[in-house]
């Protein structure tokens, strides 16, 4: 039995938890005004509020609910257009800036852009018109070409200035932006939360299904995911935490990847951060997709993977979800061959730590897709240095995309160190032979594998362009 | 006025087909396609699908009591393959069931055998083994044999532009319901109303006066649904006929991108000629279309192509020879464009490549060779040219040659970045040019309570066309807009519509609803005159926001008095009235004629930004002057030019489909085939309106909105090249769209490429 609210309806439900929330709004519960658009996460026509209790208020995120477990949902306020109606007759802010500036034509994504700025509303993101657009970075439109959808963000902008130290809740009320009852709504769910029972139930024998957010999942096998008996350790408040634990930094196996980029800890690390890691798909799919998840996936272009590479990560699994044992594995260990893992399959992945970068360092992540967002890489890498007065005395370089696996660099990045920057053509030379012998793409639907030599080369370069501005 | 539909959109209230609530007994179908690109087939074997519990019926092409023949201009396209597969994709099988989980299972568990023929995926290949789909078509205009000789520089080459996938964000689909006495009543995703249920009426043997076709609206359309929506309403209607039930399909966008055809791409050689002057004398282009497997639009699409080789300019000497070329990929049809923005990038390649060789601007060309009023086009129709007035008010307004310097400049001081920029005209010709499609109906009611229906052809799929056609009797009745209801599309109220479709469906249908707003408002008049004792000329009275007005004071006669009146006095409050384009024809015997009843002007600045290191690129911005007429409706024309646009611009870019060499989609999800997203939209589209005072003939003088603006994204390829050539000043990369990062890098490191060694070489899978 799962339990959660919908829009203002408390719902149990002993409908399969592996069946997407999509499924049920729409064809359990008749919501249609969350619409189908591709089932992949990847057009954001089914985008949904899911709201949680953070202990003092409600926090709202957008998510593809196409991708989204019904066991996903346990214990969190789900929001379809429904639950954003004002009475008929009446439009919210939002709805009346996207009908005045045209923002819809054909209507079929529209609904999927209203939720995601409303969301933007409820949030405590800075109301700029940049941090608007990349609330709705997730949805695709094929009438608009989105100009008309800029002018009704740009609206709402001049809205939000006005917040006046209201906290989002409160202020989308007062603003209509929401209906009324959304001021109870955390209270009710704490209520549902006190009943539900937390504790998880361990890993069954064989072939364990393991899932968090489920953004891939839900794309490689959707059908099948809906009969499955997933065990999910999304919810899991354990295993959601970024900490700085003195000399490195321990990330849980649940973190999102908006919650790294919202992190203040690895904001302060990497600078850079939120600007890379807006190369990583859109806000709805960030705000489900996991480290582990991308970890686990051993996707060849997983861009978290490169990441953590480069920063020399280690991961700690766990045989089962209880008392079992721990072991640690080095990433650039842990992918044995395509979509295979250095783990069993009874070991789940529970953190990943790697060493805090220091004053030396320098990070740098690259990516080239089709198209520069929303895209999966055609080529991506990161690189960390530790320099001192332009003398490179430690170099980690990964890349994504050009092997069957996530690769770690381990010769370009040993014939890095010790290198002076900038670099004479030579070195150069040898580094790109060296950079070349260690990577094997293929040629597939994001290009050709001379073009993905030729891109592994370039990024290498913008890397140090990026690491070394003034030179 | 805004979009009279938008409140429900935002609302998330307007129904779309997957959205009409599930009718009891309701079953779901599931197609089983081919896996298999061009083959015979040996056997189908259904018997594990069958023993699904859930799965009812099973139908293959023999269970077809009609024809199996989809093919609307040549009969060439089976519903349901018999023998014969001649793409991936193509129905073989449908399986209706009790839910779409149990359809979708079974699909999976038909077995079929099939003998591998010979695949082609390459027009030109096909037109090398006869391959055509129709004979071809040939546009002359001079004589280019002669006019080549005389000509100081004479340029020839190849230009490639790749297909487009529609991407309608609401997939194809149909609800087929049965009604009492045999009959269907259909609802579909479809542009052509008529076309679904001409389809069904083939395919089930039923008249079509017992196939009712009933359309809300689309998620979108973009020509996609224009044909291919037939397909779906006919297997639905199948299903129903034999199980007496409702069958819904809605597909899954892997199906739907997999089983429907794209955008035609193609493949030509250009020759162009050109004197001392930079005058264009001579061009010659042949076409090799990419029809897929089956003509579907090709042969129209084609024609299109044709009448737009030669874009916005003047050429004395043309021919134009094009080939619809038969391969085993899905049937290519209909997109925003309908091949004229093949036939104009193969003009702009060819200009281009004789600016770079005779470093001249490509502008200079375009400048020089607009076509002025009064000139020919190569198929025989006069100008009335805009094409010059909005180059020179484009050019006044937004400063082409200071864009150009700043462009400059700018690549002077920047080694890794670098500005191109394009010109882009653009010329399009208006109404169908199958003449006879040029006609619409619509029908208008007034009620007793004085509000208003109105039914016409017309389909809406976001292109505004309901708001345009309230408007239209908003203003013919003077009348509040809440007083008049625009209703759904359907062949019971509107018969034997054509597509909405060629950008003319408010043109047409918005004539036709005049009309029959017209009819109604004389013998109104009349009745005022009676009502009002006036021995007077109707023409003394009007109807002003609600009140009858006499040689312009307003009287106490109000109009829901009025219409009372006319009840009473047993006048028709009803009118369907009749429209059909007039002037048009066109004779393909001698390929000359009048096929337009007017032409779309407009002229664009685009500006790109390269990152060399990296090959990927931004649009900064796309200004320019349009000719709209005079706009009904300047919200949603100007939603339809930068949505235009933007298409246009995804098509030159990030937009590619890739087939393999065995007719396989490789580009078959959202993941792997990119449309832009809110990040890689042109900074700026400013498109200002051209002024002028010429008439057009469309309805309240406006013109026609809907593909013109697509071409403009043309120019971003243009863009982007000169941007390359800024870089790389020897590249010189095949004219082959789209131009996406891979060619943008390969063509910015040519020389890199060529340095390695060859084990890094290898082909695109």
């Amino acid at each position: 039995m799962l339990s959660f609210i919908l829009n203002q309806e408390t719902i149990h439900t002993d409908m399969p938890p592996g069946m997407t929330v999509l499924d049920f709004i729409r064809y359990h519960k008749h919501l249609t005004g969350t619409k189908i658009g591709c089932r992949e996460g990847d057009c954001g026509a089914c985008t949904i509020l899911v709201g949680e209790d953070q202990g003092s208020e409600m926090r709202y995120r957008s998510m593809t609910c196409c991708l989204m477990p019904l066991s996903n949902a346990e214990g969190k306020h789900i929001v379809t257009i429904e639950g954003i109606n004002p009475p008929a007759g009446q439009l919210t802010p939002v709805q009346e800036a996207m009908v005045e500036e045209n923002g819809t034509q054909c209507g079929f994504c529209t609904v999927g852009f209203v939720v995601s700025l409303t969301g933007f509303c409820l949030n405590n993101k800075e109301a700029t018109a940049e941090a608007a657009i990349s609330s709705i970075d997730g949805n695709i439109c094929r009438c608009t070409g989105y100009k008309s959808i800029e002018r009704a963000s740009s609206k709402l902008i001049n809205l939000l200035k006005s917040k006046d130290g209201l906290t989002p809740i409160s202020f989308a009320i007062a603003q209509k932006i929401v209906p009324p009852w959304f001021a109870g709504i955390r209270e009710r769910l704490e209520e549902i939360n006190s009943s539900v029972s937390t504790s998880l139930e361990d890993l069954p024998k064989t072939k364990p299904v393991i899932i968090s957010g489920g953004t891939d999942l839900y794309v490689q096998r959707p059908e099948e995911m809906v009969h499955t008996v997933a065990v999910n350790v999304f919810n899991q408040n354990n295993l959601k935490e970024i900490r700085d634990v003195g000399s490195r930094i321990e990330i849980g196996a649940s973190v999102t990847v908006s919650d790294l980029m919202e992190s203040p800890v690895m904001n302060a690390l990497f600078p850079k951060l939120k600007k890379h890691l807006k190369l990583v798909s859109s806000t709805p799919i960030r705000n489900m997709a996991t480290v582990a998840g991308n970890l686990v996936n051993a996707s060849p272009i997983g861009d978290l993977t490169v990441w953590f590479l480069a920063m020399k990560a280690t991961v700690v699994v766990r045989n089962g979800l209880k008392d079992g044992k721990a072991h640690e594995i080095p990433l650039c260990d842990f992918y044995q061959g395509y979509k295979k893992l250095a783990k069993k399959a009874n070991e789940v992945v529970e953190k990943i730590y790697f060493d805090k970068p220091d004053h030396t360092s320098r990070f740098n992540f690259e990516k080239v897709s089709k198209r520069t967002f929303l895209d999966i890489a055609t080529v991506n890498t990161a690189i960390h240095l530790r320099v001192t007065d332009h003398l490179i005395i430690d170099a980690h370089l990964s890349a994504g995309g050009v092997g069957p696996v996530p690769l770690y660099l381990k010769n370009t990045s040993s014939c890095l160190k010790l290198k002076r920057y900038p670099f004479d053509k030579e070195t150069l030379h040898e580094m790109n032979h060296i950079l070349q012998s260690e990577i094997s793409p293929i040629s597939d639907v994001r290009g050709s594998a001379t073009y993905k030599r030729l891109l592994m080369k370039q990024l290498f370069l913008a890397h140090f362009k990026e690491l070394f501005p003034s030179s | 006025m805004t979009n009279t539909d938008a409140y429900g959109h935002v609302r998330g209230e307007s129904v779309y087909l997957d959205d009409i609530p599930i009718i009891h007994n309701t079953l779901f179908a599931c197609v089983f396609d081919s896996p298999v690109a061009h083959g015979v087939i040996r056997s189908i074997d259904l018997s594990e699908a069958e023993k699904i519990p859930g799965v009812v019926r099973i139908l293959l092409a023999k269970d077809i009591p009609g024809e199996n023949q989809i093919g609307g201009i040549v009969p060439d396209e089976p519903l349901l393959a018999d023998h014969h597969v001649h793409f991936q994709g193509m129905p073989i099988a449908l399986v209706i069931a009790e839910s779409e989980e149990i359809a979708h299972d079974a699909a999976k568990k038909i077995k079929v055998v099939i003998d591998p023929l010979e695949i082609i995926t390459d027009p030109r290949i096909a037109f090398q083994k006869n391959e055509l789909i129709i004979p071809p078509k040939k546009f002359k205009l001079g004589d280019t044999d002669i006019a080549f000789k005389d000509c100081a520089h004479v340029f020839s080459g190849r230009a490639d532009v790749n297909g487009q996938e529609h991407l309608y964000i609401e997939t194809q689909g149909a609800y087929s319901v049965p009604m009492e006495g045999g009959g269907i009543k259909i609802y579909s995703s479809t542009q052509g109303p008529t076309a679904v249920q001409r389809t069904v009426a083939r395919v089930t043997g039923l008249a079509m006066h017992r196939v009712e076709v009933e359309v809300g609206r689309l998620g979108g359309g973009f020509g996609g649904k224009e044909d291919q929506a037939n397909p779906w309403a006919a297997l639905c209607a199948l299903g129903t006929l034999y199980t007496g039930r409702p069958v819904k399909y809605s597909l899954h966008r892997l199906e739907d991108m997999r089983m429907t055809g794209k955008r035609h791409p193609y493949s030509a050689d250009y020759k162009i000629g050109l004197d001392k002057d930079l005058n264009i004398i001579a061009y010659e282009a042949v076409f090799y279309q990419n029809a897929g497997a089956a003509a579907d639009l090709s042969p129209a699409v084609l024609e299109r192509t044709l009448f737009h080789c030669t874009n916005s300019y003047y050429i004395p000497h043309v021919t134009a020879t094009a080939y619809s070329c038969r391969t085993h990929l899905p049937p290519n049809t209909a997109f925003r464009g309908f091949g004229g923005p093949q036939g104009m990038f193969v003009i702009e390649s060819a200009i281009t490549h004789a600016a770079e060789k005779l470093n001249v601007s490509r502008s200079v060309i375009q400048r020089k060779n607009l076509i002025n009023p009064g000139e020919e086009f190569p198929y025989g129709q006069k100008a009335e040219s805009e094409a010059v007035t909005t180059w020179v008010q484009a050019d006044d307004q937004f400063g082409l040659e200071k864009i150009m310097k700043d462009a400059h400049d700018f690549n002077a001081k920047h080694a890794d970045m670098k500005r191109g920029v394009a010109m882009m005209p653009v010329c399009f010709g208006i109404s169908f040019t199958k003449t006879l499609m040029n006609q619409a109906r619509a029908l208008v009611h007034v009620y007793t309570d004085g509000s208003v229906a109105v039914s016409t052809g017309a389909v809406e799929m976001g292109q505004g066309v309901n708001t345009k056609m309230l408007q239209v009797v908003a203003r013919a009745f003077s009348l509040s807009p809440d007083k008049i209801k625009v209703h759904t599309t359907n062949t019971l109220r509107i018969a034997n519509t054509s597509p909405s479709a060629a950008s003319s469906t408010a043109d047409l249908n918005g004539k036709a609803t005049l009309m029959a707003c017209e009819a109604i408002l004389d013998r109104l008049k009349i009745v005022a005159a009676e009502e009002l004792e006036l021995q007077s000329n109707p023409d003394d009275l009007k109807i002003e926001n609600g009140f009858v007005f006499y040689k312009n004071e307003p009287t106490k006669l109000d109009w829901k008095t009025l219409v009372n009146a006319a009840f009473v006095k047993r006048v028709s409050l009803s009118e369907h009235a009749h429209y059909a384009t007039p002037g048009i024809y066109f004779d393909w015997a001698t390929a000359k004629g009048h096929p337009f009843a007017y032409h779309v002007y407009g002229t664009v600045i685009i500006q790109v930004t390269l990152d060399c290191l990296r090959g990927i690129y931004e649009v900064d911005f796309v200004k320019g002057v349009h000719d709209y007429g005079k706009s009904m409706n300047t919200l949603i024309d100007l939603g339809q030019i930068e949505g235009g646009i933007v298409q246009g611009i995804g098509w030159m870019t990030m937009e590619e489909i890739v087939y393999d060499e065995k007719g396989k989609l490789h580009s078959n999800a959202l993941s792997n085939y990119k449309i832009p997203d809110i990040h890689s939209v042109p900074h700026a589209i400013d498109i200002q309106p051209l002024s002028t005072n010429r008439e057009s003939l469309a309805v309240f003088s406006s013109k026609a909105v809907g593909e013109p603006p697509l071409m403009y994204g043309i120019g971003a390829y243009f863009a982007i090249r000169d941007a390359v050539r800024a870089f790389n000043a020897s590249a010189s990369p095949r004219y082959d769209a789209p131009f996406t990062h891979e060619k943008v890098l390969l063509s910015l490191h040519d020389s890199d490429i060529k340095e390695k060694s060859p084990k890094y070489r290898s082909s695109k899978a």
